[in-house]
């Protein structure tokens, strides 16, 4: 229950600073993708399931707000939660390189459906341009981002788990 | 009372229902132009008052610093202002005179039912479009203010774009230099009537908008001339200002031209919007 609450109010924080303060401080009209680092970074720290659903959350919050059609964006990011729950295995809390590399595909990835479906299929074939312009420009912007926020995820998920053994561990 | 042994749904099964979900909804809003309904209310009620807030608070720091910088410009540039503001004045009483008489004219011709005067409601602007790759924002103001979807959204004297989705207290709005966006326009100074649509690309590398298939036979269209909504477009106002034309060139087929049109208001700095209550009357249809 707890753990449901602090989730929701990291998603809710990152949601809103991405659509307002990261717009503010854009560079070159590129700002940083908040929530993708959070769906990726619960997705290989907690598994498949909450991966999906956080992703899931997240994205129908864009599509609410900012989407043309409802579930594109949550149908995506459900996906990335999910596949970056595979991840898990090898996921070790001290090694940062796992974690970049996941966020960065993620952001990639989540780019690139995003241009697939909502450029290219209306017929906007300049990949090479919305690549040098948008899809790597926001990447930086989001690794650069991740460095701080990955550390604030990862010491909040390590503080819910202790709890979580903490109060398992009573009943026993 | 923690440890009770409770059925778990494998992941790949949740996933399954969620994709489902989400085929389903994405199928709806192609087909019936769903909306949130009842998710935007909710949704609205928790993030719109934090996103004024940051907006709030955004502001005046920008403006507190802006403040300090600007004060010694402020006191250069008002001794200029008033040197010009004695000229003004006295370019300014000619205007009146003529304006006066344009009245009377226009009186006399009826004119006065072409341009109504709108009913506005001012908004912020308090968030944009969480990606980079679509110009969509949301304002403060929502169904409670009288706001409905497809309302023409203003700012200073040119055309912004248009409320796609409403919630109580938020509306949704689609800029023109959106990628998606289309606006049928019309050469102010020839009345030919052309296509304006956003464009990502053009957007970023030159602030500018697309123009195509302007119908200019007489080839009296010129770069500088402003561009307005036409008066066939089922969803904008006749006649509001979208930019000015900022170079043309004839298509292959000889027969229509396109360009790009730089846009009347600046979009980089976009910060309140007028909503315009009135919207297109269309015929009612039998």
């Amino acid at each position: 229950m707890k753990r449901k609450i602090v989730v929701t109010i990291i998603i809710i924080i990152c949601f809103v600073l991405q659509s307002t303060l990261f717009k503010a401080l854009a560079i070159a009209s590129i700002s940083p993708n908040l929530l993708i680092i959070v769906t990726s970074a619960f997705g290989f720290m907690r598994g498949k399931k909450d991966g999906l659903l956080i992703g899931f959350f997240s994205g129908l919050l864009i599509d609410l707000f900012y989407g043309g059609t409802l579930g594109f964006y949550a149908m995506i990011y459900m996906y990335l939660g999910y596949v970056n729950g595979f991840f898990r295995k090898i996921f070790f809390p001290e090694d940062i390189k796992l974690p970049i590399i996941l966020i960065t595909a993620s952001d990639f990835i989540c780019n690139l459906l995003v241009y697939f479906f909502q450029f290219l299929l209306r017929g906007r074939f300049a990949f090479p341009y919305y690549m040098i312009h948008i899809i790597i420009p926001e990447l930086v912007y989001t690794i650069m981002v991740t460095v701080f926020l990955y550390f604030i995820l990862l010491k909040i998920n390590q503080k819910l788990e202790y709890m979580e053994k903490r109060s398992a561990g009573k009943f026993v | 009372m923690k440890r009770k042994p409770r059925f778990k749904i494998p992941s790949k099964y949740v996933l399954m229902g969620l994709t489902l979900l989400c085929a389903i909804l994405v199928y709806a809003s192609f087909t019936m132009n769903l909306s949130g309904g009842p998710l935007n209310t909710a949704a609205g009620y928790v993030f719109i008052p934090m996103q004024r807030g940051i907006n709030h608070v955004g502001l005046w720091i920008s403006d507190k610093t802006d403040n300090l910088k600007d004060l010694k410009d402020v006191m250069e540039e008002n001794a200029k202002l008033k040197a010009q503001v004695d000229e003004l004045t006295s370019e300014l009483n000619t205007i009146k005179l003529e304006q006066y008489e344009l009245n009377n004219l226009r009186d006399l011709l009826d004119l006065d039912q072409k341009y109504p005067s709108y009913e506005k409601v001012a908004a912020n602007v308090i968030g944009k479009d969480a990606g980079n790759w679509f110009s969509i924002f949301t304002i403060d103001k929502g169904a409670k203010d009288g706001i409905e979807t497809d309302m023409n959204v203003i700012a200073g004297s040119g055309l912004v774009g248009i409320v796609t989705d409403v919630g109580p207290n938020y509306a949704k709005v689609r800029a023109i230099i959106d990628d998606i966006s289309k606006v049928s326009g019309m050469v102010l100074t020839t009345s030919d009537r052309c296509i304006v649509h956003g464009d990502l690309q053009e957007m970023n590398a030159n602030q500018n908008i697309l123009l195509t298939d302007l119908k200019d036979s007489d080839d009296e269209a010129q770069a500088g001339d402003p561009v307005v909504t036409s008066n066939i477009s089922d969803k904008y106002l006749q006649g509001i200002l979208i930019g000015y034309i900022n170079k043309m060139e004839m298509d292959s087929n000889n027969l229509t031209k396109s360009g790009t049109v730089t846009p009347a208001v600046d979009f980089e700095h976009l910060e309140e919007v007028l909503v315009i209550l009135d919207k297109k009357q269309l015929g009612t249809e039998e």
